[in-house]
């Protein structure tokens, strides 16, 4: 099955490009919601966590994959919740702008 | 047969991997950075429901627990939690990313380390989250102050980081190549062991490079327990952690270079140098430090064409962007042009001064970076620096110092340069900041909430 590794690989390449060209023009306004948006994005491990746990068949690695649930499941939420507040700040100082 | 359902999981896998794209493209435009959050959340969302249909799946009650407790607790926690406290919060859910991919990766060696090829990619996505939650927990704690916030320097520190280290991969190698279960735990604790003796001599404004680092790490190490899960019974799930891992993994290592490259320091410099650990000594300043009034420093912009306004820490420290809010509307009203001079890595995370000024309603078109705002620092009358100090510190152009090269703001160029600081302490490289003694630089000693108060005050009787 080593196969689906390099299919992997071809996949892990392209996305490398593709998260450099996304970013690369990032304005310094924008860092930290862009990365505390990409902790969020990370968050997918949650679904590796629930697989994790959903195919475990003795107790250590029920336990572990519990863990693994918890905190996938944490950075998910807490990554998406503390992004929507920094932008949700930006969208409010926007109307209000204009020429000093 | 369950084959259309498998199809139908990974099509919404597909899709979900599209629309984080799509969002992370939105987020790099202020007018568009929210609805791509929204996308970006509403694709997660789908990928974490339809990943419970997956055939052959058990421990329902268990997942939805553990759902149930990360989830609230995590949207609890970032919802209560102080505006001036989201590097620690994004630290905290970073760390929280990297401990799940360590302990996913954990769970695929418990159950098939039999599998070279497998174990292997587990292995390094255990080691790379392993790092990352235990140096995202230091940075937090840092951060929110319940440990010292200065590089701690241990001694022998180069030699044992890196024996514990060697070992700590050793007995990842040695798990491989024994398939013996009795390594693991004390590979685990090496490793976590390493990224608390990593972070710990890295000190406050270095954060911004680290909070970025460890972030794109979490991001390697999902990446890498997706790697693993390809080869599995439901390996598409697999495809899309590669891919939102290595996303991630891309765009964060791309920050963090960004961030070093603003402090013109490598990113080996910020993690091993232990930089500001030591003070700089043998330079001895001319002139002296000139203390002034809040109302003289009132009276001094009211008359100005421009004011520039150079937010660092303190501020944040202080919490007194609404006041510096107030102040610049009030010099505003009286025909003053206020701007802002925010440098990369002011604050303690890339983009902190945006976001606190952003809070205060303080509207982004008057945020001007580095480059855009130096050239007129020379035509401006008052500059006013709020508790910052190394990235205004014209030491950076004196070779020798500590500082040398690093791109500052040049505000010892404006006619008048008013620093806002609580006493006559160093900044966090240690240095003495040359700017203090200059001739047309003075000192509003206080915090910077109590100080801006007082400038309000004095604007609003004057």
């Amino acid at each position: 099955m080593a196969a689906d590794i390099w299919t992997a690989l071809f996949i892990a390449l392209l996305a490398v490009f593709t998260g450099y060209e996304v970013i690369s023009r990032v304005p310094v306004l924008l860092h930290t919601p862009l990365m505390s948006g990409s902790n969020f994005i990370h968050g997918i491990v949650l679904v590796g966590g629930i697989m994790a746990l959903g195919l475990a068949t003795n107790t250590a690695e029920q336990a572990i994959g519990f863990i693994a649930v918890v905190m996938g499941a944490m950075n998910v939420t807490g990554g998406y919740v503390v992004t929507e507040r920094i932008l949700a700040m930006f969208d409010r100082s926007k109307p209000k702008g204009g020429t000093p | 047969m369950s084959a259309w359902v498998s199809d139908a999981i990974d099509a919404v896998y597909v899709v979900a991997v599209l629309v984080f794209i799509l969002g992370l493209k939105a987020m790099s435009s202020p007018v568009t950075a929210r609805r791509g959050i929204v996308y970006a959340g509403i694709a997660m969302l789908i990928a974490v429901v339809v990943t419970f249909f997956s055939p052959g799946l058990g421990n329902f009650p268990l997942i939805a627990l553990g759902v149930a407790i990360g989830g609230l607790g995590g949207w609890y926690w970032a919802r209560v939690v102080k505006m001036t406290a989201m590097p620690q919060m994004v630290a905290m859910f970073n760390g929280m990313g990297g401990g799940a991919a360590a302990a996913i990766a954990a769970v695929e060696l418990l159950a098939s380390l039999s599998n070279r090829a497998t174990s292997g990619l587990s292995v390094a996505g255990a080691i790379i989250g392993s790092i990352s939650i235990a140096g995202s927990m230091i940075a937090f704690l840092k951060l929110q102050g319940w440990m010292p916030s200065k590089a701690i320097v241990l001694p022998a520190r180069q030699v044992v980081n890196t024996g514990v280290l060697v070992v700590g991969v050793a007995f990842g190698v040695i798990t491989l190549w024994t398939s013996s279960l009795v390594w693991l735990l004390p590979f685990f604790v090496l490793l976590l062991l390493y990224g608390i003796l990593l972070t710990l001599p890295i000190g406050g404004a270095d954060m911004p490079v680290v909070i970025a680092l460890f972030n794109a790490l979490t991001g390697i190490a999902v990446a890498l327990d997706g790697f693993a899960l390809v080869n599995g019974p439901l390996g598409d799930a697999g495809y899309a952690m590669v891919i939102a891992g290595t996303l991630v993994g891309a765009s964060g290592s791309l920050l963090t270079f960004l961030m070093a490259k603003a402090m013109n320091r490598s990113v080996s410099n910020v993690f091993f140098s232990a930089f500001g650990a030591t003070e700089e000594t043998g330079v001895t300043m001319k002139g002296s430090l000139k203390p002034i009034e809040a109302t003289d420093v009132a009276a001094m912009m009211e008359y100005a064409n421009q004011v520039i306004i150079a937010p660092g820490y303190g501020m944040a420290v202080a919490q007194a962007q609404g006041k510096v809010k107030e102040l610049a509307d009030l010099l505003e009203a009286k025909g003053v042009a206020v701007k802002f001079a925010i440098h990369p890595v002011a604050g303690r995370m890339p983009g902190h001064m945006n976001v606190l000024l952003a809070e205060a309603n303080i509207s982004y078109e008057k945020l001007f970076d580095r480059d855009e705002i130096n050239a007129e620092f020379p035509n401006t009358d008052v500059v006013l620096v709020i508790g910052a100090n190394d990235v205004v510190n014209p030491a950076a152009h004196r070779e020798g110092s500590p500082l040398y090269g690093m791109p500052i703001l040049d505000v010892e160029q404006a006619k008048n340069v008013i620093v806002i600081k609580r006493g006559q302490g160093k900044g966090f490289a240690g240095i003495e900041n040359d700017l203090f003694y200059r001739d047309n630089c003075h000192m509003l000693y206080g915090d910077a909430q109590a100080a801006v108060g007082k400038l309000v005050s004095a604007l609003k009787q004057g």
